[in-house]
């Protein structure tokens, strides 16, 4: 099953993309998280300046699985925006392009600690502040330790796992899930990642999760005993 | 020297090491502060290491002191205290010595020109060291804007011998303006080339099997310096010879991962006649003279000509007596390679790069730099930077692109416009807009980008050393490793550092290896190595062991020739081997690898890996290679490179160094220091998205100009594939070949890919074997 894997969660069936978006294809429902856009132009706000193209390569890769999937509703799981009034500073064409994707379906901004208050009004899309039930889906952008819900997905860790084979090895994006939660890496260009070896990520999975990793044109499911320190012995 | 001196010219003087050419660098300026002790700063002297500069501190010191002249000496590094610094600022010494990356720092001050004013004299100390290196380049910036404060400043450059003389001399002025000097030469000399009472081994780097002649030569010689081509195996090395070490003899260890203090213990031991032995990298190639050192052993073949004088010049720093040097083969091919060396430096033949265009990166530094110091013409610092060797043919274009960067960027959005480091005043000068900006480019001066690494504390102790990260992330506590010649044990990983306990023996430690640790073998031996190969009347004196294997060669294949490339093809356990004998060094192999098994992918050869050793390239593959002289046809620099190269990894690394060195990228800011892990990440992503949006930025022609230039081994293997061509000869065989044997030896084998999809594949075949999915 590995070459195109699915997860299984609260009687859904969901599909990670290689993009790093979730795909629920029976409710045609496109899952973002972490956008971080202008996320480059707040480093050059403080001095350090990055090329300021990470807005567009983002909103351009989403623009492109809308295309391909044509999902009735999409939801961004938080920290959207790399700083509350990142809005503001979009660049015009920018904007335009973010306004004509928040038209091509029903669009649900959920806040994060990025963004507390999404700037909906002007492009479009729906604020939902706290968390939100869908169908049996609990979203929300932080995971909460310990809760009683039996099926959650959320962002916000943004999540990476290494992978060592034959003396090589590669760094990857990656879905991070076990039997009751799910977790999206980032979608922003910018966005940098925490091992899925990193204490957060452990106290929230414990040890039995799986990894999808996010490759260039596919996603492959790694157990997570596979993936530290080394797949194979030398 | 004097002469040059007194008719106020520069001069380069090429010496030996150890010549004492260093103080006599400083005869004139000594003399003419005896005769007028004014304060000012007289002479600037500026070498590439610290310590370098600090001892030759306290040996100028010593003799003024003596004589009671009234001279002022003192040295600026960065471990120099802030008190001191900021006295310098205002009251400079007669003498300052210092490095490249604090002249830049001095130099970015708005007291620049009050400081370097009164400048007689530049002494650039192992200028065969710097130039043709980023420090270099960052040092002949600096050297140009002092020749605008300070027109009447000469430069005086003291040098090993090198092969490229003439550009060196260039560094430092117009060839009217400088006079060479050539030092006496030292009297050749002695090399030996050990051979073991073992058998000597078919393939592998460390020399382990030698290690019993090498410690008796320990003992027999009064201070031994064992210089080895890899930190891993410096400690492979000194273990060894501390279990052999049954009369105790004092014998240290040195490299570059080793804490500052650890290094400075083992050479105050030195300097103070303690030690029997040194086991060193090139961490100890350039530095202050040990007049005890006797001999130099060279475990492992030296890789290059000039690097071998260098080192053998540590031994013996006397004019009169010739150095003593025993080469070390670790295996069959590094005996044909010890001959090709010891025979180069009989006939005092040099090898080496000739310096390459300055980095692009190094002048976006350079360009923050002296906006720093004051407000900047455009044009007038382009005509600065040109009179700078490594500049001199800079593109206009290029510069202004450079300044843009610098500026804001240079991003083609305009709404980003409004971020910007420096502003256009009234005057169309560039002045910085922020003081945080100077204080970030202060913080971040430098051209030395070190691979991300952790530090190593023993539990309760001392920090050891560094190790890189990705060596870090393959411990799992409980295992052992071999660390500043001791053998640890990993217990976890706590802020950044490695935590570990000593341990005791049992199990095979890892050894941590390091980035770039390996240095290719020059073009200049690996001819001589070819030659040796191609003419049996060299091989009477060769070990039996290795005669026999070259005879056996001769009558199961053929032996490579000077000219032309011999390949050969065998099947073995079910696969087809193809070796190719190109003797290019492990990187442009490297290179040839993975261009060649993506054509025999096209060629539905269906290749499974390689390996690269220094002197030959092995592909095994599926089914058999057909048409040998079509598969190394020269097209394969074409298209093939061009994908290859812009997926590389090396391209991204390289990236990542000239983002930092023009700082795009800063390592530290102020009130944080950034964990290198996000460096690293973080230009991963940036690289991807402006090549996707703005492939012709000025950083990533930097980058794209430092691969191709920077990296010789494509250029190398261009040269290999016109000049084998029409040339291949080809042998079908029924098995291995002999020369062969070695290469299919080799550790570091390569399984072909291309990107990070194939490894998720790979993966997945895994997974499924062992019956998780």
């Amino acid at each position: 099953m590995n070459d195109k894997p699915v997860i299984h969660l609260g009687g859904t069936i969901l599909v990670p993309d290689p993009s790093g978006a979730l795909w629920w294809p029976e409710t045609a429902t496109l899952i973002v998280a972490d956008l971080h856009l202008e996320k480059g132009a707040s480093f050059a706000r403080a001095g350090s300046l990055l090329p300021p193209y990470d807005t567009r390569t983002t909103l351009n890769r989403l623009a492109d699985r809308i295309a391909d999937l044509v999902p009735t509703r999409i939801v961004a799981l938080g920290d959207s925006f790399h700083r509350a009034d990142s809005a503001d500073f979009l660049d015009e064409a920018d904007a335009e392009l973010l306004a004509s994707l928040t038209a091509k379906a029903e669009w649900f901004w959920l806040a994060g600690n990025h963004d507390p208050q999404p700037p909906a009004s002007r492009l479009g899309g729906a604020v939902v502040t706290g968390d939100w039930r869908l169908g049996p889906l609990m979203l929300r952008h932080e995971a909460v330790m310990g809760c009683a819900d039996d099926a959650e997905i959320s962002g916000h860790y943004h999540p990476k796992a290494r992978l060592r084979l034959h003396g090589r090895s590669a760094s990857y994006r990656c879905f991070v899930a076990d039997a009751r939660r799910l977790v999206l890496p980032a979608f922003g260009a910018y966005a940098g990642g925490l091992e899925v070896s990193d204490l957060a990520l452990r106290t929230l999975f414990g040890q039995g999760f799986t990894a999808y990793l996010v490759g260039r044109r596919k996603v492959t499911a790694v157990p997570h005993h596979l993936l530290l320190p080394e797949l194979l012995p030398a | 020297m004097l002469d040059a001196a007194e008719s106020g010219k520069s001069a380069l003087l090429i010496a030996p090491t150890g010549g004492g050419k260093t103080l006599a660098g400083f005869l004139p300026s000594l003399i003419e502060l005896a005769a007028d002790s004014a304060p000012r700063l007289h002479t600037l002297y500026v070498s590439p290491l610290k310590a370098l500069a600090t001892d030759i501190e306290r040996n100028l010191k010593t003799p003024v002191a003596e004589m009671d002249l009234p001279i002022r000496i003192e040295s600026r590094t960065g471990d120099t205290a802030t008190a001191k610094r900021q006295a310098q600022k205002t009251d400079p010494p007669h003498i300052l010595l210092t490095t490249p990356e604090s002249l830049a720092l001095l130099l970015s001050y708005e007291e620049a020109p009050k400081i370097f004013g009164g400048l007689s004299r530049i002494i650039v100390d192992e200028l065969h060291a710097l130039a043709g290196t980023k420090r270099g380049d960052l040092l002949a910036l600096g050297i140009a804007r002092l020749r605008r404060i300070a027109p009447r400043a000469t430069r005086m450059g003291l040098s090993a011998t090198v092969a490229w003389p003439d550009d060196l001399a260039r560094f430092l002025g117009a060839p009217q303006e400088v006079t060479r000097i050539q030092g006496a030469p030292a009297p050749d000399p002695e090399i030996d080339i050990l051979q073991t009472r073992e058998y000597l081994p078919w393939a592998g780097h460390m020399g382990m099997h030698a290690l019993p002649e090498i410690y008796e030569t320990i003992k027999a010689h009064k201070t031994t310096l064992v210089f080895v081509n890899t930190r891993a195996q410096a400690e492979l090395a000194f273990q060894g010879l501390w279990h052999l070490n049954e009369d105790s003899l004092p014998i240290a260890l040195h490299h570059g991962s080793l804490a500052l203090e650890q290094r400075q213990r083992v050479e105050a031991a030195m300097a103070a006649d303690s030690l029997r032995a040194v086991v060193a990298t090139s961490s100890l190639d350039l530095g202050i003279d040990w007049a005890a050192v006797d001999l130099v052993v060279q475990l492992g073949a030296p890789k290059g000509v000039a690097r071998l004088m260098q080192r053998i010049g540590r031994a013996n720093h006397r004019f009169d007596t010739p150095s003593k040097a025993l080469l070390v083969p670790t295996n069959r091919f590094e005996v044909l390679e010890c001959r090709a060396a010891r025979n180069a430096v009989a006939a005092h033949d040099l090898d080496g790069e000739r310096p390459r265009p300055g980095g692009l990166d190094v002048l976006a530094q350079h360009i923050m730099g002296m906006a720093c110091s004051e407000p900047l013409e455009a044009q007038a610092l382009y005509d600065e930077v040109r009179q700078a060797q490594p500049y001199a043919n800079l593109a206009r274009q290029d510069f202004d692109d450079l300044l843009g960067f610098v500026e804001n960027g240079g991003y083609a959005l305009k709404s980003y416009e409004r971020w910007h480091k420096l502003f256009r005043d009234s005057l169309g000068r560039y002045q910085v807009t922020t003081q945080d900006a100077v204080r970030r480019y202060r913080m971040n001066i430098g051209t030395i980008v070190e691979a991300v690494t952790l530090k190593v504390r023993l539990a309760g102790g001392p920090v050891l050393g560094e190790v890189e990260e990705y060596f870090a992330q393959m411990l799992r506590p409980g295992d052992t490793f071999l660390f500043a010649g001791e053998l640890l044990r990993f217990m976890e990983i706590r802020q950044m550092t490695v935590m570990a306990m000593r341990a005791k023996g049992g199990g095979e430690p890892m050894i941590p290896a390091y980035e770039g640790g390996r240095l290719p073998l020059s073009t200049y031996l690996a001819d001589g190595v070819r030659g040796l190969l191609a003419d049996p009347a060299h091989w009477v004196t060769l070990p039996d062991d290795v005669r026999e294997w070259l005879e056996h060669q001769r009558d199961s294949s053929v032996l490579p020739k000077p000219d032309g490339l011999l390949v050969e093809t065998f099947p073995r356990g079910g696969k087809w081997f193809l070796t190719a004998y190109c003797f290019e060094g492990r990187n442009a192999h490297q290179t040839l690898g993975m261009l060649l098994t993506k054509r025999m992918e096209r060629f539905g050869h269906r290749p499974l890996g390689f390996v690269a050793s220094d002197y030959l390239l092995a592909v095994w593959s599926v089914n058999e290679p057909e048409d040998i002289p079509t598969l190394f046809d020269q097209d394969m620099l074409g298209d093939d490179l061009e994908a290859w190269m812009a997926e590389s990894s090396m391209l991204r690394r390289t990236f990542r160094n000239v983002a930092i060195i023009a700082g795009l990228i800063e390592r530290t800011q102020p009130g944080l220091r950034k964990t290198g892990k996000q460096v690293t990440f973080n230009a991963d992503l940036i690289y991807d998205v402006l090549r996707r949006h703005q492939p012709d930025h000025i950083l990533l022609r930097a980058t794209r100009a430092d691969a191709a230039g920077g990296l010789t081994d494509v250029k190398r293997l261009a040269d290999m594939l016109t000049r084998v061509s029409g040339h291949i000869e080809h042998r079908r065989l029924d098995r291995i070949s002999p020369l062969a044997i070695p290469a299919l030896l080799e550790i570091g084998r390569e399984i072909v890919h291309g990107n990070e999809d194939d490894l998720l594949i790979d993966a997945e075949e895994l997974i499924r074997e062992a019956g998780f999915s």
